[in-house]
């Protein structure tokens, strides 16, 4: 199992663990604030903002062209945004602290 | 709200030999203006509205507000415009920021509902009594089915007794209009009048129901006004109404065409989430949406006047080429979809949550209950676009489908 730690709006820490599907799945299974999935993960809703720190931006990857013009209209945008419907969990996510987008 | 659109021309189809090909394909009306020219100028009642066409535009113009208004006056970003027959506003639609965000903020939590296991249950019993009535016998999908289905779901989005959906099922499929003229005053004065009963009964009375959390509830402070409460629910009912039939009636003929999606989900049912999403990008059962230029700009290069109308074209926008892969074809395992069937920016379909769950319910009833489809006469409802050199016709759904849905029971 992967140990993932959403961090909320509230500034609680939720952590939370999985071995398969998205973060956004992950996050809407155990009800995290702010993280709402309406479109069940393709990309259509940007219900599903996260900020990934700097330093663990390589292990989640890059966003794809498609999440990046989403992202592009999303509210509190940086350079740090992520959708999370599109990062699948695996090993190389143990431990990763994600922080869910206002607005 | 625009669920009226253009007056619709019939073509029909229907030959008893050769019924069902192509009634599932629902063609890229805006494929060669988009390519060619990314927007399309209409008129509409003499004032003008410039489609834009392609995705990434759309998008932008939906997102920007302050530029793009929708609180002009009522009616007038819907096409054709209801400026000439209507003064309520529809609310939270025709807002900008931040009266706009105010009402959202009071509807969300209630339009968050069909979320709720307790309201799914309600839904699927009302979806399995309805196929009890319908399976086995020729039926017309857009009379028998998708109106009944459209409006019984509504009584559990508002929250009112399952009878009321008799008295919607009653006033047909063009409550709104009439047939031979889609900007009928008369009409909407059905749903004018029994909103009025509904309003002062829940004043009256109170009860749990929607017209009762609209009389006690209060934006910026304020208690909300008659026409204001009437404004919410002329939106909830129009806007809900023919795009919703159009949903599950083009759902049916789809399966009908393509029995191997129906057998795919059936086997596969973990595919039904991303299989709602393509289907209502496919279909997009609202075609645009208008906003008023508050300050001359441009879209896609080209001059937007001050005080004049574009629309955001979701259908075009749904089978933009530069996003989609195969944009023409209904693939339901489709990973990346980032369709804008219900809109995009703040005024996104408030409606979604029900519209998503009422298809996937739909959907899983009909794998576990129906093993084909077949489609006898058919009459499809076309809209068109008339512009200054360009002519479109995109069939958006039917006036009229028989068809018969065949039961694996019944097989077995």
């Amino acid at each position: 199992m992967t140990q993932i730690i959403f961090i909320t709006a509230d500034e609680q820490e939720h952590v939370l663990e999985a071995d398969s599907g998205s973060l956004m799945e992950l996050a809407v299974a155990n009800n995290i604030a702010g993280i709402d999935g309406d479109c069940g993960g393709v990309c259509s809703c940007a219900t599903c903002h996260v900020h990934i720190a700097p330093e663990d931006k390589a292990r989640v990857g890059e966003a794809s062209e498609i999440e990046a013009d989403m992202l592009e209209l999303a509210e509190n945008v940086t350079e740090n945004s992520r959708l999370c419907c599109q990062i699948a969990i695996s090993d190389k996510l143990e431990g990763i602290r994600v922080t869910v987008a206002e607005g | 709200m625009s669920d009226d659109n253009q007056a619709s021309t019939a073509a029909s189809g229907g030959c008893p030999f050769s019924h069902s090909q192509g009634v599932g394909e629902f063609a890229d009306a805006f494929a060669t203006v988009r390519s060619q020219q990314g927007t399309m100028d209409i008129d509409d009642q003499n004032d003008p509205v410039k489609m834009v066409l392609g995705l990434k535009s759309v998008r932008k113009a939906a997102h920007n507000w302050k530029t793009f208004q929708s609180g002009a006056i009522p009616g007038r970003i819907v096409v054709p415009s209801e400026v000439a027959i209507r003064t309520i506003r529809q609310l939270p639609f025709e807002l900008d920021p931040p009266m706009h965000g105010d009402f959202r903020a009071l509807l969300e939590p209630w339009f968050k509902r069909p979320l709720e296991p307790a309201y799914q249950d309600k839904l699927i019993t009302t979806i399995h009594r309805l196929l009890d009535n319908v399976q086995n016998k020729e039926v017309d999908a857009v009379s028998d089915i998708a109106l009944v289905l459209q409006s019984q779901a509504l009584t559990t989005l508002l929250n009112v007794p399952f009878a009321e959906s008799d008295t919607w099922i009653s006033w047909g499929t063009h409550v709104f209009r009439s047939e031979d003229n889609p900007l009928d005053a008369d009409k909407a004065n059905i749903l004018y009048d029994y909103l009025d009963e509904q309003i002062n009964r829940a004043r009256k009375t109170p009860s749990d129901d929607v017209y009762s959390l609209l009389c006690s509830a209060e934006v910026a402070g304020k208690k909300l006004t008659h026409d204001e409460i009437k404004g919410i629910m002329v939106l909830t009912f129009a806007g809900g109404r023919d795009t919703v039939i159009n949903m599950l009636t083009n759902t049916l003929a789809y399966f009908a065409d393509y029995p191997n999606t129906l057998a795919l989900l059936r086997d596969k049912p973990e595919f039904i989430t991303s299989a709602v999403e393509e289907l209502v990008r496919y279909f997009s059962p609202l075609t645009h949406m208008g906003r008023v230029a508050t300050q001359a700009t441009e879209v896609e290069g080209q001059a937007v006047d001050q005080d004049s109308r574009i629309s955001l074209c979701w259908a075009s926008a749904n089978r933009d080429e530069r996003v989609f892969e195969n944009p023409n074809e209904v693939d339901v395992t489709r990973k990346m979809n980032p369709h804008v069937g219900f809109g995009f920016g703040i005024h996104t379909c408030l409606g979604a949550h029900h519209a998503r769950t009422l298809l996937r319910l739909w959907i899983q009833a009909l794998i576990e209950r129906i093993d084909m489809i077949s489609v006898g006469d058919f009459e499809e409802n076309v809209e068109v676009w008339a512009g200054e050199s360009d002519t479109v016709e995109r069939k958006v759904g039917f006036h009229a489908l028989n068809l018969t849905l065949k039961s694996i029971a019944d097989k077995q």
